[in-house]
């Protein structure tokens, strides 16, 4: 696995790749208390329909966090207890969220978008509690990808991708310059944009996924395993191209991943969970370097051994 | 406006046997020559079905025998015409004829053995007897005579009426019960034995109707009072279950012979027939279906969304399946009266488990990781629901809807039993006529719709299904 282990290689240097920006930003997270990000969110007005806000400048200069939880739990039975766990995502940045499966990613990803709501504890997105009510505009400005893409299978590539713009009365001209522009970030041939699902290659429907995410160009990306089901040569390509789009559109991007690899290459930081806590939080070279406990250094062996 | 005019028109019901349609047949064209709106509504039912449809003012008459009157529906009062009243019916005087309930043998073994009356037969513990199953429960039946002459069951077999006859002519019984004016003593050669211990009640034939008729359509009824006599009846009966006349033509050529009254019987050829009950089935089909689609997807919808409303959601509508069809049009009598209503809410009730079905299924069968990437999108719930997950769920829909339908189109011949015609209507005639033709006449195109409709259904299906859904 080539692409698994340049992704170690090329962690280290990820500053020096322009990815720098990410680094203005302190990432603060750690179990206990740093909520610097929460102050900008008093006062902002939730952006309009169809219209992905910017992140608000806080008042005393720090810059509001994307995401902030604080205390989440959300328990399957007794048997699997996800939190608490405290952590933020600052904006304009990638974080991996990696560990073995059954660590609580998923449902920590899905607790951003509110896919799946915490027993207790909260989650901010942009300094404001999520609430019921403002969900669904909330998740307008935040793209999902899950792996295997799951496109609409009734639907062809345009009508998955522009079915949010539709329902906003974009004008159609605007939606077919939009999938074009998207087409070509996504890297997707323009005769595929009429197939439907089930014609499309594996990546391909990974990439319709990533275009359907980007329609509104939201600021914030959610993915789940975006390359999980794809065969290593697809997913070295999607890697870059992941990477670049990512650097070129500024997102603010949270990953699951249960490949260090993976991680290394395309986030700068790097939060590994075990048992649905936090075992470490850390940029990813420093997981190798430093790690926190027992655990994390036999996750980081296991990875390097790994074909 | 079939509504309006049926609202007018007085309703004359009978029941499913030939002598009430022939004499019900002889009631409408007798109020029409005299200038009163009548409608024949045929062989809605037994008598259950008829008491309860007049009760409910859905017929205003229909022929009764005293007997049944007093021992069936009024449970044994002896004041027939103070027990009538008190619920605002009227009996009027006798048409002229006894139908009772009698025992018959055939000629030849009658005289043989010396069998000319009820006591003779009791005598005889070896004869073999073919009863019919309404008559052994009967309380004026074959309990009546157990009571009366001292029969044993011994060799008592339930049977039906048409087997029994038939077992009669081949010899396989000795006796069974009749109806005194039944067409085949003649045409058997058999004989009616003597009720010598008066066992059975009188059932003289009776025009049963509400007090408040109009008076030219009570004055057209009083005329008919007398006119039949029992010779006449057998006769008649005759032509219409031997010779195949229509009963229609059976009553006109009656009423001109015998009152003087030129009415017109003509029947509807056999191609105007069944358009006529293609039109009353599809209308049956169509409108229950309809009313099911409308209501079964919300419902569905709403049982998927809400686990447990949907748990009792679903059970009911099974609940509402296991009911036997018979029995709940028979329900639905008491409740909405006869004809095409209440076979359409019973065709309703019967095609929403289907159609629930089929949406919750669908709805439940959707992928979680389609569900949650619709979700994800930030689409309100009423748009995921129309843009993604009722097409997902379109074939499972689809094919709920598709198997209603075809139950549909069975279950609506037993609309016939309360009136709703349709082909049902050919196949219960054809049943009691012995006239396969008949039976066919209603079951083929029942057969046909059937398929049209399934085929229907596929095109439907390639329009509305979503191309990335098929195949």
């Amino acid at each position: 696995m080539i692409a698994a282990l340049n992704g170690i290689e090329q962690a280290e240097h990820l500053p020096a790749r322009g990815l720098g920006h990410r680094m203005l930003y302190a990432f603060h997270c750690n179990s206990s208390t740093a909520k610097v990000g929460s102050y900008g969110a008093r006062g902002e007005v939730p952006p309009g329909r169809g219209s992905p806000g910017r992140p608000a400048q806080a008042r005393f200069g720090a810059v509001t966090d994307v995401f902030e939880t604080s205390g989440v739990m959300k328990s399957y039975g007794r048997a699997f207890v996800v939190g608490p766990i405290d952590f933020s995502v600052p904006p304009g940045t990638t974080t991996a969220l990696i560990g073995p499966s059954g660590a609580g990613k998923s449902t920590l990803l899905r607790m951003l978008n509110g896919l799946i709501w915490p027993d207790s504890g909260t989650v901010r997105f942009r300094g404001r509690p999520l609430a019921a009510g403002e969900l669904q505009e909330i998740r307008r400005q935040i793209g999902y990808v899950v792996q295997g893409g799951a496109l609409f299978p009734h639907l062809d590539v345009r009508g998955n991708v522009s079915l949010v713009a539709r329902w906003l009365q974009w004008h159609p001209t605007k939606i077919a310059a939009r999938i074009e522009e998207l087409a070509a970030i996504a890297r997707l041939p323009r005769d595929a944009l009429r197939r439907l699902p089930r014609q499309l290659s594996g990546g391909q429907a990974q990439r319709v996924s990533l275009m359907r995410a980007l329609m509104l160009d939201p600021d914030v990306l959610l993915l789940d395993e975006p390359l999980g089901a794809l065969d290593p040569m697809t997913r070295f390509d999607l890697q870059e191209d992941l990477r670049d789009a990512f650097a070129r559109l500024k997102k603010t991007v949270v990953m699951v991943t249960h490949d260090l690899a993976e991680a290394a290459f395309l986030a700068a930081q790097a939060v590994l969970l075990r048992d649905g806590r936090i075992a470490q939080q850390a940029p990813v070279e420093e997981l190798a370097r430093a790690p926190a406990d027992e655990f994390v250094a036999r996750f980081v062996r296991a990875h390097r051994r790994s074909p | 406006m079939i509504g309006l005019a049926l609202a007018i028109a007085l309703q004359v019901g009978s029941k499913q046997f030939t002598e009430s349609v022939i004499l019900a047949e002889i009631t409408v064209q007798a109020l029409r020559s005299a200038g009163v709106e009548a409608n024949h509504r045929r062989e809605l039912g037994g008598t259950r079905v008829l008491w309860e449809a007049l009760r409910a003012r859905q017929i205003d008459v229909y022929p009764e025998y005293t007997g049944t009157i007093v021992e069936e529906l009024l449970g044994g009062q002896r004041d027939l015409a103070g027990a009538l009243d008190r619920l605002g019916m009227r009996a009027g005087g006798g048409l002229g004829f006894e139908d009772t309930y009698a025992i018959g043998m055939r000629r030849g073994e009658s005289e043989r053995l010396g069998i000319r009356s009820l006591s003779d037969l009791a005598r005889q513990r070896n004869l073999e007897i073919g009863l019919t199953n309404e008559f052994v429960r009967r309380r004026d039946g074959w309990p009546r005579l157990r009571e009366v002459y001292g029969f044993s069951d011994a060799h008592v077999r339930g049977m039906q009426h048409e087997l029994a006859y038939r077992a009669l002519r081949t010899g396989g019984i000795a006796a069974t019960d009749l109806y005194s004016t039944d067409a085949e003593i003649q045409a058997g050669d058999l004989i009616v034995l003597e009720d010598d211990r008066r066992a059975f009640p009188r059932y003289d034939a009776v025009l049963l109707h509400r007090a408040d008729l109009p008076d030219a359509a009570a004055r057209a009824l009083a005329r008919l009072e007398g006119a039949i006599s029992a010779r006449e009846m057998i006769a008649m009966n005759a032509r219409a279950l031997i010779e195949r006349v229509p009963e229609a033509q059976v009553a006109s050529d009656f009423l001109r012979a015998k009152l003087g009254v030129a009415s017109s019987g003509a029947s509807r050829g056999a191609l105007r027939r069944v358009a006529g009950r293609t039109a009353e089935h599809l209308f049956l089909v169509a409108v229950s279906l309809a009313a099911a689609i409308a209501l079964a997807i919300p419902l569905g919808v709403l049982a998927w969304r809400h686990a447990r409303v949907g748990q009792a959601i679903l059970a009911a509508a099974g609940v509402i399946q296991t009911i036997p069809s018979l029995a709940l049009l028979v329900f639905m009598i008491p409740l909405l009266g006869i004809g095409a209503g209440p076979a359409i809410v019973a065709l309703f009730l019967y095609s929403l488990l289907p159609i629930l079905r089929g949406t919750h299924a669908g709805l439940a069968g959707i992928a979680p990781e389609l569900r949650e990437s619709a979700e994800a999108l930030g689409l309100p719930r009423s748009e995921v629901l129309r843009r993604i997950e009722l097409p997902l769920a379109a074939p499972s829909i689809l094919s709920g809807i598709k198997t209603a339908a075809v139950i549909d189109v069975g279950t609506a011949t037993l609309g016939a039993l309360i009136g709703a015609g349709g082909y049902g209507q050919s196949i219960l005639t054809g049943i009691r006529l012995a006239d396969t033709g008949l039976i066919l006449e209603g079951a083929i195109p029942a057969g046909v719709m059937a398929l049209a409709v399934q085929g229907a259904f596929d095109l439907i299906e390639r329009a509305l299904v979503p191309r990335g859904l098929r195949g």
